[in-house]
Formats: C-alpha cells, structure tokens, sequence
C-alpha cells in the first residue's frame, strides 16, 4: 500500500514539474480573468469587435454562439456585434483582405481564435499592457517589435520605457528595460485600461473553448454520479467478498 | 430452468439450446468467467490490467466518432478538429476523453507492466503472456504517436518531423526510408494521410487482436499474485485451486469498484483539467502547422519522455536510435534475464528491492529529463546507464541473491 502511494507521488512529481510551457516566456502579469463572468465577457466581445476586428479574425467562432453563451438575445448581436455584410450565423471574420495584409503590415494579421489556449491569458493581457512608444514609433516589451501599433493607445495613453544600463559577465555593457511608466494618460485611468483589458482577454479565453462555460458544471454532476455509483460498487465488492475475506 | 416457465423463458430457452448446440458459449464463458480460477489474494496493483482494457474501449469508441467529423487533410485537419469542439453536439467532450485517455492508457499500462516486474509475472509459465504484453506495448507507442499527428497542429507536425527523420540513421537506405514512411519529401499531407489510415484502421486491429492473445495466453496458464505461488498446486477435491475464487462474479464486482475510483479521476482530468498543465494538449498544438516555423522546442508527450531522453544521452544519431530501441526491445528478455528461483519481491532479498527502487527512479527521472530542452547531459547519460544496468546486470543478483521460502498457500 505504502509503496502504491510513493510510486503514485512520483508519478504526480513527473506530471508537476518539469519546465513551464508557457509560451512567450519571460514574466507574464496574471490576467486575473473570470471566464465565468458573463458582463465582463460581454464588454470584451464589444471591445473585440470595435478594436481588434479590424484586423483579427475569429475563424471558428460563430456570431450566433455569442447569443446562445453570453446571454445575449440574437437580435442585439445582431444589432452591436455583427459587422459589415456579415450574417448572424457567419463566422467572425475580419473583412481585412487576407493576402494583401501581408504586404500591408510585413505580416498578415493572425486568426485570433486559439490565441489564449497556445499563449496563454496571462501573455494576451500582459502583452495588452506592454506597449510603449520609442522614437521610432511603437514598440513591446513581451513581443519585440510588433507588427501591430498600439491600437488602444487612445484608451491607456502613452507609455515610454525606463532603462538601466548593466554589464554582463564579458564586460560589455547593454541597456535594459527595466519598467514602463505613463508618458501621457488616455481616456481611461489606469485602472480602467487594465480592467478592459482583462475584459478582452477574457472574451480571448471562452472563444478558445467555448465548452469551458459548461464543461466544469456538467463535470460537478458527472463526478457527483460517478461517486454514487463507486459506493454502490464498493458496497456490492464487500457483500461478495465477505465470505472470502476471513 | 423450470418446464412449468410462460412461453417467454421457453423461448430463451430454445435460442439458448440452439446456440450452444452450434457454438460452446457456455463453455467459453465458464473458462474465462465462471470458472477461471483467480488468486484471492490479488492487491491494489491487479486493478490495472483491467483498467487497461477499459482504456481500450473508451479509446476505441470515442475514437469511431472523432472519425465522423475529423478530416484527415493538411487543409482541413486542423480546422475539422476544431469543428468537433465547437459545432459537433458534445464533441468537445468526446476529444476530452480521447486525448485523456491516451495520456491515462499510458499510466495504467505503465502501472501494470510494473506490477509483473514486482511480482515475477513474466516468470515461467508466463513468459508468451509477458512477450504479448510488451508487444501491445510497442503498438500503442506506435498508435499514440500517429495519432498526435492527427490534429495538426505545431507539436503535431514538428513532433512527426522529429520522430521520422530518426528513421534516417539507418545506414544506406536512411534517406529513401524515410521518404517512403512520409511518403514526400517533408512531413506533409500525404503522411497526414496514411498515419490516419494506420491509427485508424491498421494498428487498433493489431492492438485488439494481441489484447485477445494476451487474455488467451494468459487465462491457458492462469493468473500470478502478489505471493507468486502456484495456486494449481493445492486443490480441493473437485479440483479447484484452494486458494482462488471464480472470476465471475468475485473479480468483476472487484474490478467495477476500481473502475469508478478510475472513472472518478478520469472524470475530473476531462471536465476540469483536459490539457493536464500542457503535458496532455501542449500550447503550441493549438497553433495550426506550419512547415516554415520550427518551434523553439519540440517535446515529447510524457509518456514518451524516458526514452527521448535515452536518446537524447547518446551523441551519435545512429547510436542514439538503436539505444532508445534496445530500451524498449530489452523487455522482451526480461523472464530470461531474471533468473531468481521465486517470483515476487516478497521472496526476494534486499538486493531485489533496491535494484527495482533505482530503476523505477532513473525511469521517472529520465522522464522528467525529457521534457525539458537544456537537461544535463551528465545526468541523462547517468540515468541512463542505470536503465541498462538493471536489466543487464538483472542476471547476476538474481542468481547470486539470497531469497527467502516460499510458502506454500497464498498469505492474507
């Protein structure tokens, strides 16, 4: 018995360690998003479409299933949420020419939809929060030159970055960043920014998997039967086996 | 059955009669069911085995409607996969217990094949049983592998990339082999393909077919326990072993207990953590393939990872190929490698526990080592001379080491 419990903490040791996968690397903030929160879902899938729509797509994302998990009647996606020639049972795609994006940005702006799965909600909302701006124009802390401007600059303001300048083991010395600090505010206070911010993560995070609003309610069920049941079978195992075990 | 039984039992009688005077079900279920006689005394550890073959199923029909919606095209796999978690009625719950189920058919199986090296289930007669075993065993490497391909993503595609071109080592034929397992001239749609075909088809019909030997070879020489004592050699006087209990219904009601504690852990990984912290859906898999961005790590699945560490250890690549084979293929020796006259580790003396200790130590830890990109190469090379050790070197204690009598019953 002792010996099953050992093999299995070890077994749980490999599956806990080992390096993190976040991708992106380097320090994320933590989101804070509350995926189950259908408010602040509903205000990140209004900001979505207002910001990131212009250029980001949702391609396996359904206008209708916004209505059917936000709690939102079909009329009124239809009316805020639904852009251009776009139906109410399209999928979210942005009407920006795909190929020709390309040559426009060096870049064609990626398909949004799994974003928060590969890279994570702490990387979308600290990303989010991580731009400031250089002479030369915008630039990010967590993803190097970006292809994107900061296309919420008129919300948050402008940041620029303080620097130190360190010297490493070899002897060469190189400037490093050591935080961002608001250059001039924006519409919104800092607080402000980060809350819709995490609005639009969080927006990111339930159409990665839409199936997350339902899948941990139907699993408190699923387990409450499988306990249950387990009892039941436990009860049966004893019955049977009395006469055996003396 | 009474004579005196309304026209419904009399009924069921006479398919009952009918069949059996053209097949011996009744027979075939006494030999395997009713009537196979079982050790009493089997532990914790002998919930595996069956929970295997409960894995098994559950891979085989979620498998059957992941099918109905998946398209196997480098176009389409990774959109159809997506499809099946949005659009398709419970789809996303199906996939969940699909890709849990692999990750979980590992551990149970992992847990299984150490309970024989525990209790000496390889020993003679039992040797085809544990051949069988390990047979299965390099199947479903093969089968997982190829189906982590299926839904195209990054890992899917780099991890394919990775694993073929090891192929390439072989001497000569390196390069024209591995062209014909992608069937291109880099991992595309062609392998997409014919790996689909092969995790769809080919493999799960090996996989069954061995299951059925395994259970055969298994049930024709009956069933070891935690004690390694041969139940046949005490038999009352109808004949049966004293000390075991018909399969039917003791072990059945058994084993359905240990499947809802199973189901339970299960259960909670499928609703509540399906990505497992990323060992079990990786991040980068949810980025479609790219064949012009090479990711900056390409791991294993964990269940993999021992053994790419082994072949991580190894600097040169043909070497490095053969070594991860033999780590699997030395499996294969294991009952003549042990040449200890008992069975289980409770008959055994220190020498026995200790070696098994490190080994099942050096296994997690070099499983540990594979996931991991910048692992030393000291320690990898370290835990994997303790691998080989304890198989090669497993002739010499168990001749040497000083065992205990055996009893004659089974205890408690």
């Amino acid at each position: 018995m002792s010996g099953l419990i050992r093999t299995l903490a070890a077994a749980a040791l490999l599956v806990a360690t080992g390096p993190s996968l976040a991708a992106g690397g380097g320090d994320l903030d933590s989101a804070g998003t509350n995926v189950f929160d259908r408010a602040s879902l509903q205000r990140g899938a209004a900001l979505f479409v207002n910001y990131c729509m212009g250029c980001h797509s949702l391609q396996y994302q359904r206008y209708q299933r916004l209505a059917e998990d936000l709690d939102l009647s079909e009329a009124m996606v239809d009316e805020f949420l639904v852009k251009g020639n776009s139906e109410l049972t399209d999928y979210m795609k942005s009407s920006m020419p795909y190929e020709e994006s390309a040559d426009w940005f060096g870049k064609a702006p990626p398909d949004l939809s799994l974003t928060a799965r590969s890279r994570g909600p702490d990387w979308i909302y600290t990303f989010l929060r991580s731009y400031y701006l250089t002479d030369t124009g915008w630039n990010n802390t967590v993803l190097e030159n970006p292809a994107m401007p900061h296309v919420l600059w008129d919300l948050q303001g402008t940041q620029r970055a303080l620097t130190e300048t360190v010297t490493d083991e070899d002897g060469n010395s190189r400037t490093r960043i050591t935080s961002l600090e608001l250059d001039s505010g924006g519409r919104l206070s800092p607080a402000e920014y980060d809350r819709t911010v995490r609005d639009i993560t969080a927006f990111m995070e339930y159409v990665a998997e839409p199936a997350i609003l339902k899948r941990e309610r139907i699993g408190v069920w699923v387990l409450l039967f499988l306990a249950v049941f387990t009892f039941l079978a436990y009860l049966l195992y004893v019955e049977y086996w009395k006469d055996v075990k003396k | 059955m009474s004579k005196a039984a309304g026209p419904i039992s009399r009924g069921v009688d006479a398919v009952d009669d009918w069949v059996n005077q053209r097949a011996s079900v009744k027979s075939f279920y006494r030999q395997h069911l009713s009537e196979y006689w079982a050790p009493k005394n089997f532990n914790l550890w002998y919930f595996f085995g069956s929970l295997s073959l409960l894995v098994l199923v559950n891979q085989l029909l979620t498998g059957i409607f992941l099918t109905m919606h998946y398209k196997p095209d480098a176009e389409h796999a990774f959109a159809s996969v997506e499809y099946i978690m949005r659009d398709v009625e419970w789809g996303w719950l199906i996939r969940y217990m699909h890709s849990t189920g692999a990750s979980l058919f590992f551990a149970v199986v992992y847990l299984h094949m150490f309970r024989a090296l525990m209790y000496g289930s390889y020993k003679k007669p039992r040797e085809l049983v544990w051949i069988l075993g390990v047979a299965i065993f390099l199947i479903l490497m093969a089968e997982s592998f190829m189906g982590y391909v299926l839904p195209w993503g990054q890992m899917s595609y780099w991890g394919a990339q990775v694993i073929i071109s090891l192929f390439g080592a072989v001497p000569y034929v390196g390069e024209g082999l591995v062209e014909w397992i992608r069937g291109d001239y880099f991992v595309a749609d062609a392998t997409l393909n014919r790996f689909f075909a092969l995790h769809v088809v080919a493999l799960p019909m090996v996989l069954v077919l061995l299951v059925v030997l395994h259970l055969a070879a298994l049930h024709e020489v009956g069933s070891n326990n935690p004690d390694g004592v041969d139940i046949k050699a005490k038999k009352d006087a109808k004949g049966r072993p004293l000390d075991a209990v018909p399969f039917h219904p003791y072990y059945t009601v058994k084993d359905i207990f240990g499947a809802g504690v199973f189901l339970m852990i299960a259960a909670f990984i499928v609703f509540f953590w399906p990505e497992g912290g990323g060992k079990f859906l990786k991040p980068d898999n949810f980025v479609m393939a790219n064949p012009l961005v090479t990711p900056d790590h390409i791991p294993p699945v964990w269940y993999f990872t021992p053994f790419y560490a082994i072949l991580q250890a190894i600097p040169d690549k043909l070497l490095g190929v053969i070594t991860m084979g033999v780590a699997v293929l030395i499996l294969f020796f294991v009952p003549w490698l042990d040449r200890s006259p008992v069975r289980s580790l409770r008959y055994r003396s220190w020498v026995s526990r200790v070696a098994l200790g490190i080994f099942v130590v050096a296994f997690v830890r070099l499983g540990m080592l594979g996931l991991s990109q910048d692992s030393s190469t000291f320690e990898l090379r370290l835990w994997t001379f303790v691998y080989f050790a304890f198989f090669i070197l497993m002739p010499v204690w168990t001749s040497f080491e000083k065992t205990k009598p055996v009893p004659e019953r089974v205890t408690s």
